[in-house]
């Protein structure tokens, strides 16, 4: 079988929407050179206005991308780091998110942001580092945080074929994950995927760390048996699958790259015991209250949630009742 | 002074008028909630500039849009309904005078974002003429919006792309109660040619010279010359918003506000039409907002259950607040 870096994932699906649907157009800083490797060779093969290199002014190309999308269009818009999706928050949620309401079902906005190599990319500091998923996800807008590469191809076809604005966040931690892809699909917006089936704990693992999740099950294997659901998209999220799984282990552990206040773990875990009788107090294992990452590497790591702390918070909720 | 009918002008501007002065009635009445932001001394602008424009023209509008809403030709009566919020409105009730759109006769929205207008227009007007139509766009903005960062970077990717939007600045002397000479540091054409932007400026006030020196801009962008520019003069005479009928802000002087009202965009256009003429648009006018007011308040509201209804374009619906 063929082996696909999630990086390469990415590319193609790119290129597999450029060729199938001449409304789709890339636009975004860096994209001719492919400065993240993301859009290479897309240029040479689509041309200048299939793949349109934007000054920096990241507000007006994402309302552009808005005015386009509008009048039929499907950008793609890329955004070499997280922190620009502070910049174009207004843009997104206070625009193209909200158009189609606003207007009484008008128009619509379907534009996808994509965020390719989101979170710590180690040594790139506080303001190149976060991952600001949470916050798409709270006001509504449609959120993806593939982890293989054949959800990276798949999420982002989805993505670009759906009728809303979807921000894709391709973790920097799950990049260079390279897996057996014989057919690269389309993949549904919204379910989950059970990575790994078990009985007693079920972890929620969002992004890359669900490769940490996945080896920490193994590690336990003869100790606790942890099944792995991956949320693929966290906004709609899969509360059929994940509730289906906790039903079943009713213990509950959910590991999330983002901030701990306000962030997706919460409201997992809230809308869990809403509906289900854990044996146990859930736990969530994040990064700190208002992180910001700094710079060392031990304290760049230090922030982020690791194994170790998985381990533990595993142990915790199979211990209690 | 050439190639509109001063007639069409005057209705325009008199319905802009009229409707503004309707609406402020039902502000006061109870009926629209929210208030309104009026664009009464404005409506020579809305007038000027959309009687140059084709049907399929695209403009985006401000806050303060109801003028370019109409101008452009949408329905007055399910304008005023959207203002009420009922069903039968432009936006089915869920806009409201700050939001008001009809895709319908160009018209991409009110937006109530200051300077928010010029890159979304710009990027549906180049989608479009991607796909080979050749239409143009204008996008409305008020003085203060080109202290915003996200308009001037707009201008860049306009001129950069030649894209034929012409940037219509209203200035009418204040953003919200800040004075041009307090915010605006250089000048306001300048900021546009700044970009190598054609920029004119007009007397705001004269629909027929807003028409004259639009039609020149569009026909220079139709035929390929990118972006321009149009500050057009002007003064708002009535409050910044109805909250002000309510609270007294003091910001300008009654002698300035009555400076500004002698030159009346309705007076200067209905000047130029017989006595009879005038009074036949006046009447018709007056006869198609009283159905409007009608239709508007006999209308049904929107019924609570579909209050999320078009959230999503792709039929995903939220979970509801619980309880």
């Amino acid at each position: 079988m063929p082996r696909l870096s999630y990086r390469k994932a990415l590319n193609r699906a790119l290129a597999d929407e450029l060729a199938r649907d001449e409304e789709v157009f890339l636009l975004g800083e860096d994209i001719r050179v492919a400065a993240s490797a993301v859009t290479a060779g897309l240029l040479k093969r689509f041309g200048p206005e299939r793949v349109r290199d934007t000054p920096l002014s990241e507000q007006a190309f994402t309302s552009f991308a808005t005015g386009a999308a509008m009048a039929g269009a499907r950008p793609v818009v890329e955004f070499q780091i997280p922190a620009l999706l502070f910049l174009v928050f207004e843009q997104i949620v206070n625009h193209a998110h909200k158009f189609p309401l606003m207007t009484g079902g008008q128009c619509a906005v379907p534009v996808t942001y994509l965020v390719p190599g989101s979170g710590s990319r180690t040594g790139w500091a506080g303001q190149h580092s976060d991952h600001p998923y949470s916050l798409f996800a709270h006001v509504g807008v449609t959120t993806v945080v593939p982890a293989t590469p054949a959800d990276a191809y798949g999420l982002l076809v989805s993505a670009i074929r759906c009728d809303d604005p979807v921000v894709v966040f391709a973790p920097a931690g799950a990049m260079e994950v390279r897996a057996n892809v014989s057919d690269p699909a389309p993949v549904p917006l919204g379910r989950g995927r059970v990575h790994r089936a078990g009985d007693d704990v079920t972890v929620v693992a969002v992004g890359h760390v669900v490769h940490d999740a996945l080896a920490v099950a193994d590690e336990l294997a003869g100790e606790v048996s942890v099944e792995v659901f991956d949320p693929r998209t966290l906004y709609p999220f899969d509360w059929d699958g994940l509730l289906a799984s906790v039903a079943r282990t009713r213990r509950l552990v959910v590991v999330d790259d983002s901030n701990r206040s306000c962030g997706i773990a919460g409201e997992i875990i809230a809308t869990v015991v809403e509906q289900v009788r854990l044996h146990a107090p859930p736990q969530r294992v994040t990064r700190p209250d208002g992180a910001v990452l700094p710079f060392a590497s031990v304290l760049d790591r230090a922030v982020q949630p690791g194994r170790e702390q998985l381990r533990h918070a595993i142990h915790h909720v199979s211990k209690d009742g | 002074m050439t190639g509109v009918d001063p007639v069409r002008l005057y209705r325009t501007v008199r319905l802009i008028r009229r409707f503004e002065e309707r609406a402020i009635e039902l502000v006061r009445s109870g009926h629209i909630v929210g208030g309104i932001h009026p664009y009464i001394g404005q409506e020579g602008i809305a007038a000027g500039v959309c009687a140059a424009l084709r049907p399929d023209d695209v403009v985006a509008g401000t806050h303060r849009g109801h003028g370019h809403v109409l101008a452009k030709g949408a329905d007055p009566a399910r304008m005023m309904a959207e203002l009420c919020g009922r069903v039968t409105g432009l936006n089915r009730g869920r806009g409201g005078s700050m939001h008001a759109a009809d895709f319908a006769v160009g018209v991409l929205g009110a937006n109530a974002i200051v300077g928010a207008g010029g890159a979304i227009v710009t990027g549906a007007v180049w989608a479009r003429r991607r796909r080979g139509e050749d239409l143009v766009g204008v996008s409305f903005l008020g003085d203060g919006a080109v202290n915003e960062g996200m308009l001037l970077e707009a201008f860049n990717l306009a001129a950069l792309w030649r894209v034929p939007v012409l940037f219509v600045c209203e200035n009418n002397g204040y953003a919200t109660t800040m004075p041009v000479a307090d915010s605006v540091a250089g000048s306001i054409p300048a900021r546009a040619e700044a970009f190598g932007i054609r920029a004119s400026v007009v007397d705001g006030q004269d629909p027929a010279a807003v028409h004259a020196t639009t039609a020149a801009a569009l026909a220079r962008m139709r035929a390929g010359g990118g972006p321009e520019f149009l500050e057009a003069q002007t003064y708002r005479f009535d409050a910044h918003h109805t909250f002000e009928h309510t609270v007294r802000l003091d910001y300008r002087s009654a002698e300035e506000v009555e400076r500004g009202r002698s030159r009346d965009p309705v007076r200067i256009a209905g000047s130029r039409l017989s006595a009879t003429d005038r009074a036949n648009v006046d009447a018709d006018v007056e006869a198609v907002l009283d159905a409007a007011v009608a239709e508007a308040l006999a209308a049904p509201e929107p019924d609570p259950a579909t209050a999320l209804e078009h959230l999503y374009a792709s039929g995903l619906t939220a979970r509801t607040g619980g309880g």
